[in-house]
């Protein structure tokens, strides 16, 4: 994480002098976005870092859903299953691609390719069903797009 | 076309979110024109005059928010503009973060300037990709033109801006819980009182709006509250960005005026329904304002005080249509789960109560339903009304009490027969012909 100070020192330039502790979630983005998952290490130098408690790293780690303490696969695919995506076939969806992968939502293919999950409203609704594949939607999927979206994906 | 136009008022290009495009369109001349000639407290009131009520779900009169904040008192200020969308069905902000950034940006300025700020930030889901680059790129842009930093265009005004990403939690959309995320801590709400424009973000006067409440500002300051007073009705003025999903032949964004007709809105705007099925119901601003069933809402216009006469809202402008068929057991249980999965488990009945809702829904739905659940879940939403901190179990309980209210035969038949009245369908397929 130390090598990401110069770029947290930036961003202190426009947050106001009292708001020490409001680096936590950014930090802990970017640093996922570095290593792929939140190390112990990382949590360490960051306590040091910006000298709050521990506890409420953790805290903050296991509250939001995007952080992760484990690395996943190369690939991570979201199904959205909410109301709307729900109303668009996003169930076959999520069962087709459990089939294809042989895993459930919420596992990881054994090669450690693709990690499959569901997650909840993506405010892409009028788009629906959406998938997501690591930070980018895909929108208006159906299981031949899936399938196609599949064969894109990069080998390991 | 659904009325006048104030925030999707140009055409969408490849480049019309960029700050050369938004400055041809006039863009950042109302900042000039705020910051040269008026003064913070006539901004306000200019604000407070147009009446314009917040677009997040709650419809408070953005100006009286305002006026709490006492831009003189000495101590620092600050303007969280609310882009944590996430209430199912509400995709609107999100058209705004990708097509006009620098209206929401240009807009803050001027509620900056307003609220004596000197620091200001847009909270932004997490998993918004785009919208967050094409914001972030606007910032970048911004600064460069001199709009944020030190003495902005020469007026002694100062501000500067950041772009904080949430971290994929709905609670946090909850004003006072997305200032506990930008502190740096579990997204948990707070009790009021104090309100957040008295102790907010690290305990200062603090204001939060949502993006579309925001975004509408520079359209107003530009040509006056009696101007915006003009579009939409007397009671809901200007207009709504509606984002419809759900069995509608065109869904998408729109900018409908205030007091437009639902039926010509759903039929010949969105090109009405799916397959050319009936509407069975409809969830008009987010699954946490209450659903209505079809033939009430084609009687309504499209307005706050329309939707407040049938104990509904316009809510978060989130729509979501329902077509002849769908299995409203099936359709709760989604709902029930997305609540229990985020509910932030700070009160007990929310935390709990949740947690039953969910059990008792996707028992029914497994056909082991008892004929007393549906007063169990009755009990339950109603036990959670005003007992917890924020609104989300109340909100869940609304959504649970008036499902069963309009379409209780279908719970009833599920129990008893251990499926669905309507096959269990959420989905609005073509009917295929029996041979």
């Amino acid at each position: 994480m130390k090598h990401l100070i110069p770029e947290f020192e930036a961003i202190k330039k426009r947050l106001p002098a009292e708001g020490h502790s409001t680096l936590v979630l950014p930090c802990l983005h970017r640093i996922q976005e570095d290593r792929g998952y939140i190390a112990d290490e990382d949590v360490d130098a960051l306590v040091e870092y910006l000298g709050v408690p521990r506890i409420q790293i953790e805290e903050v780690l296991t509250f939001y859903t995007m952080l992760r303490r484990r690395p996943i696969g190369r690939w991570h695919l979201q199904v959205c299953r909410n109301v709307s995506c729900s109303m668009r076939g996003a169930e076959r969806l999520i069962d087709h691609l459990s089939r294809k992968l042989g895993v459930a939502p919420g596992q990881t293919t054994p090669d450690g390719r693709i990690t499959l999950s569901t997650v909840e409203c993506l405010g892409s609704c009028g788009t629906a069903p959406v998938v997501m594949v690591n930070e980018r939607y895909h929108e208006l999927q159906d299981e031949q797009s899936l399938d196609k979206l599949l064969g894109e994906l990069e080998q390991p | 076309m659904t009325g006048r136009k104030i925030l999707m008022d140009f055409e969408v290009t490849p480049t019309s979110h960029t700050l050369e495009a938004y400055a041809a369109r006039g863009g950042y001349q109302a900042l000039a024109k705020v910051l040269r000639e008026m003064k913070p407290a006539e901004v306000t009131k200019e604000v407070t005059a147009a009446g314009i009520q917040g677009r997040g779900g709650a419809s408070f009169p953005a100006g009286r928010k305002w006026q709490v904040v006492d831009p003189d008192d000495g101590q620092p200020h600050y303007l969280l503009a609310n882009a944590d969308e996430g209430e199912p069905g509400t995709f609107k902000d999100r058209w705004l973060l990708e097509h006009v950034p620098h209206k929401l940006l240009e807009s803050m300025l001027i509620a900056s300037y307003a609220l004596c700020v000197r620091n200001c930030f847009v909270y932004i889901r997490g998993e918004f990709d785009l919208p967050y680059r094409r914001l972030a790129a606007a910032v970048e842009e911004a600064y460069a033109a001199g709009y944020f930093g030190e003495n902005i265009l020469g007026t002694g005004f100062s501000c500067d801006i950041y772009v904080f990403r949430g971290g994929g939690a709905y609670v946090c959309g909850e004003a006072s819980s997305l200032l506990s995320s930008v502190e740096g801590t579990r997204g948990y709400p707070r009790n009021r009182p104090p309100r957040l424009t008295v102790k907010g973000l690290y305990q200062r006067p603090t204001v939060v709006n949502n993006v579309e409440t925001l975004s509408n500002l520079a359209w107003i300051l530009k040509h006056g509250a009696g101007e915006y007073r003009k579009v939409g009705t007397e009671k809901s003025p200007g207009t709504r960005l509606i984002s419809i999903s759900g069995h509608v032949n065109r869904p998408g964004v729109y900018e409908v005026e205030c007091g437009y007709p639902w039926k010509k809105f759903l039929d010949e705007d969105c090109g009405g329904i799916l397959n050319g099925r009936k509407l069975k119901a409809i969830i008009p601003g987010g699954i946490s304002s209450q659903v209505l069933p079809g033939e009430v809402a084609y009687g309504l216009e499209l307005s706050h005080e329309a939707l407040w006469d049938v104990n509904s809202s316009l809510g978060s402008g989130g729509m979501i249509a329902i077509a002849e068929g769908t299995c409203m057991v099936r359709l709760l249980q989604v709902m029930l789960r997305f609540y229990h999965h985020e509910s932030c488990g700070q009160c007990t009945p929310c935390r709990e109560g949740m947690g039953w809702a969910h059990r008792v829904i996707d028992r029914i739905v497994a056909g082991k339903g008892r004929p007393e659940d549906i007063d169990t879940l009755i009990h339950i939403s109603k036990f959670n009304d005003g007992t917890t901190i924020c609104g989300l179990g109340d909100a869940a309980g609304y959504a649970t009490v008036d499902f069963i209210k309009h379409f209780r035969d279908e719970f009833e038949y599920f129990i008893e027969h251990k499926r669905s009245k309507c096959d269990g369908r959420l989905e609005c397929l073509p009917e295929v012909a029996h041979a």
